[in-house]
């Protein structure tokens, strides 16, 4: 190699740093460096009125898990925590399912559509979009509540004969849950769902499947990526979720979204939410990992094409 | 048999009575089969053959039981079979875009059928196995369908369809996807693999030359209407209608006149010929030129096309008419005559047929 050559290839590798510039400090300022901080944070002490005391304390990891006895300072473990830890897991996966179940026959609906009529199909998903989240979960509230359209409605229709409480507790946090992520499940779906060979159908049928069988030794099989994309979208923001548990659930029914908040706020546990915030960024690492090889596994199926 | 009764043996493998099938309802609706009917032999290489549009992809949809016909009835083995799903006939089809299941393997797709069957593992092993070496596919097993070329993937999806035995292999265009030489590959591979397996084809295609060369019988459809359903020589030599002579191969069309003793051409020579009707038909092979002295049917050479093994020579009778005669060409290649000259030409005996107009 000449000197010419490896000075020209010195100075492009330079120009290509120069170039992803502003791309490093945005990863660094606005992504490691407020995670690095609540990083820091998570293994300080705790000060009496909030903030934190610059010494190192587990204490913050330990009280995820555990809770200090008042009286004699012994260890035991923290059921309340592990209800919420529990009610979020389940909830999210519960929501999954659901936006899962309505979503794949209207993705699959939309997608059978004729090319031109689609996009119109998938501007009705979106319009939710357009409004804000906390008037969207105030609405369903209004559905929900003792005087709302379901008990108004029921009690019209003569199936009940007092009013019923649907909302403040996990049912009302779940349908409004499904609801705001409902189109976070349809479109990754729809995505998939038109690259669908539908000749493959015909095929399947053919060669003896059952209707059943073309669904799930065809069509599921070769959507999986889709699946798993809007599932991924759905319970992730589903397990952080903060506005819809404060509302539907009624304040009782805490979310680990709540319960980081609560620490920050009323709690006064800084080091605490800090280590719940890393805790739930850790789940969501590892269902992103799922993720990734499921796609992988998938991938490799289509080979080139 | 113990009632003494004859059991009637079914011959047709498949039969279709009185086809009508109209897509689209009303005033908009297309009449893409009209009453059609065909019975297919068991053991056959059958081929539907006809241009784009002409109802044969149709035809083997409503067979397989993609489509369901507005009337008439399919009968597969002597069951009727015209409203059942195709998950519930005995009839399986390669797919011209073959279709194969781009999440499974080579292995995988050829036991999807067997698989949804029930069948036991041991048996499906056994069974693709035997598929596999039937296409020669054994290396590539275990390959994804994606990592195959186009001759390969079309003969996963023979093995795929022939795994369960069918009754009927309905192949749809199958090799209208494959490069010139592939093609000719798999005319031959497809021939051999229905004489192994004994199983009736049943072949659409719009390639004349592939029809002529593959199958038992060919039925020339156009226009939603069977035109000719007969064996290849016959279907050359002996044409129906001039859709067909025009479609298979090429032919000159001459009208003719009923005279005293044969048929008078435009220029006032009488000829023989066979069939009836009021255009006569020759292939340009069975043309002759001769010399333009005492010939009784003269004309002027208009121009000459090379082709390699022939030349094609166009001619412009005295009436004004065009005729072409294919001219077997001597080693040097010169065919001897020129544009311009003025030739005479003679009928092959037996070679004129007359058909309506």
């Amino acid at each position: 190699m000449s000197k010419a050559e490896q000075r020209h290839r010195r100075r492009s590798a330079r120009n290509g740093w120069l170039l992803s510039m502003p791309a490093l400090v945005m990863l660094g300022f606005a992504a490691s460096g407020p995670l690095l901080i609540v990083l820091v944070y998570s293994f300080l002490q705790k000060g009496d009125y909030g903030n934190v005391v610059w010494e190192f304390s587990p204490d913050g990891w330990i009280g995820i898990l555990f809770t200090r006895d008042i009286f004699d300072g012994t260890l035991g473990l923290a059921d309340a925590h592990l209800t919420i830890f529990w009610r979020s897991v389940s909830l999210s996966l519960m929501t999954t399912v659901i936006t899962f179940a309505l979503g794949f026959p209207t993705a699959w609906f939309i997608a059978t559509r004729p090319a031109s009529e689609r996009a119109a199909w998938l501007f009705l998903v979106t319009i939710p979009f357009w409004t804000n989240l906390l008037i969207r979960t105030f609405a369903i509230g209004e559905i929900l509540r003792t005087e709302g359209l379901v008990n108004t409605l029921l009690l019209w229709l003569g199936v009940i004969n007092a009013p019923v409480q649907l909302l403040y507790n996990d049912n009302a946090v779940l349908v409004g849950m499904a609801y705001v992520y409902l189109p976070l499940m349809v479109l990754p779906l729809f995505a998939a769902i038109e690259r669908f060979d539908m000749r493959l159908l015909e095929a399947a049928y053919d060669l003896y499947a059952s209707r059943m069988q073309v669904l799930l030794h065809v069509i599921l099989p070769i959507v999986k990526p889709g699946i798993v994309a809007g599932s991924i979208l759905v319970f992730v923001p589903s397990l952080g979720a903060y506005v819809t548990p404060r509302i539907l659930g009624g304040g009782k029914n805490m979310m680990i979204g709540n319960f980081i908040e609560l620490q920050f706020g009323q709690g006064r546990n800084w080091p605490l939410g800090a280590a719940l915030s890393m805790t739930l960024l850790l789940i969501v690492v590892v269902a992103l990992l799922f993720y990734v090889r499921a796609v992988n596994r998938a991938g490799s199926g289509h080979g080139h094409g | 048999m113990k009632t003494g009764r004859l059991r009637l043996v079914e011959e047709n493998a498949i039969e279709a009575q009185s086809i009508v099938k109209a897509f689209g309802q009303g005033k908009s609706a297309v009449l893409a089969l009209d009453d059609v009917s065909v019975s297919i032999r068991k053991g056959e290489f059958f081929t539907l053959l006809g241009p784009s549009g002409c109802g044969k992809t149709t035809l083997l949809r409503l067979m397989a039981g993609f489509e369901m016909p507005t009337a008439g009835t399919i009968r597969l083995d002597g069951q009727d079979v015209t409203y059942l799903p195709p998950n519930r006939r005995p009839v399986n089809t390669v797919f011209q875009s073959y279709a194969l299941f781009p999440h499974l393997t080579v292995r995988e797709n050829i036991g999807f059928s067997l698989k949804m069957q029930g069948r036991a593992k041991a048996e499906i092993a056994k069974c693709t196995d035997r598929m596999l070496a039937l296409v020669k596919m054994e290396d590539l097993a275990e390959r994804k369908t994606a990592q195959l070329s186009g001759g390969q993937q079309q003969r996963v999806a023979l093995a795929r369809a022939l795994a369960p035995q069918p009754k009927v292999l309905l192949l749809d265009e199958p090799l209208s996807a494959l490069d010139l030489k592939l093609r000719k590959e798999m005319q031959i591979e497809l021939k051999r693999l229905q004489k192994e397996t004994g199983i009736t084809f049943v072949f659409v295609t719009h390639d004349q030359e592939e029809a002529l060369t593959m199958s038992d019988r060919i039925a020339v459809m156009n226009a939603g209407r069977l035109q000719q359903v007969a064996a290849p020589r016959e279907i050359y030599t002996a044409p129906v209608n001039r859709f067909v002579a025009s479609f298979i191969g090429e032919t000159n069309f001459l009208n003719v006149t009923p005279a005293p003793g044969g048929f008078r051409l435009g220029n006032g020579e009488i000829v023989t010929a066979e069939g009836s009707g009021s255009v006569l038909t020759v292939r340009p092979e069975q043309v002759r030129i001769v010399s333009a002295e005492g010939a009784a049917l003269t004309g002027t050479v208009d121009s000459l096309v090379y082709f390699g093994t022939d030349m094609h020579c166009h001619v412009r009778l005295g009436d004004g008419e065009a005729l072409t005669v294919r001219l077997p060409l001597p080693p040097c290649g010169e065919a001897g005559v020129s544009p311009g000259d003025r030739v005479g030409i003679a009928f092959q005996p037996g070679a004129t047929r007359l058909i309506e107009a």
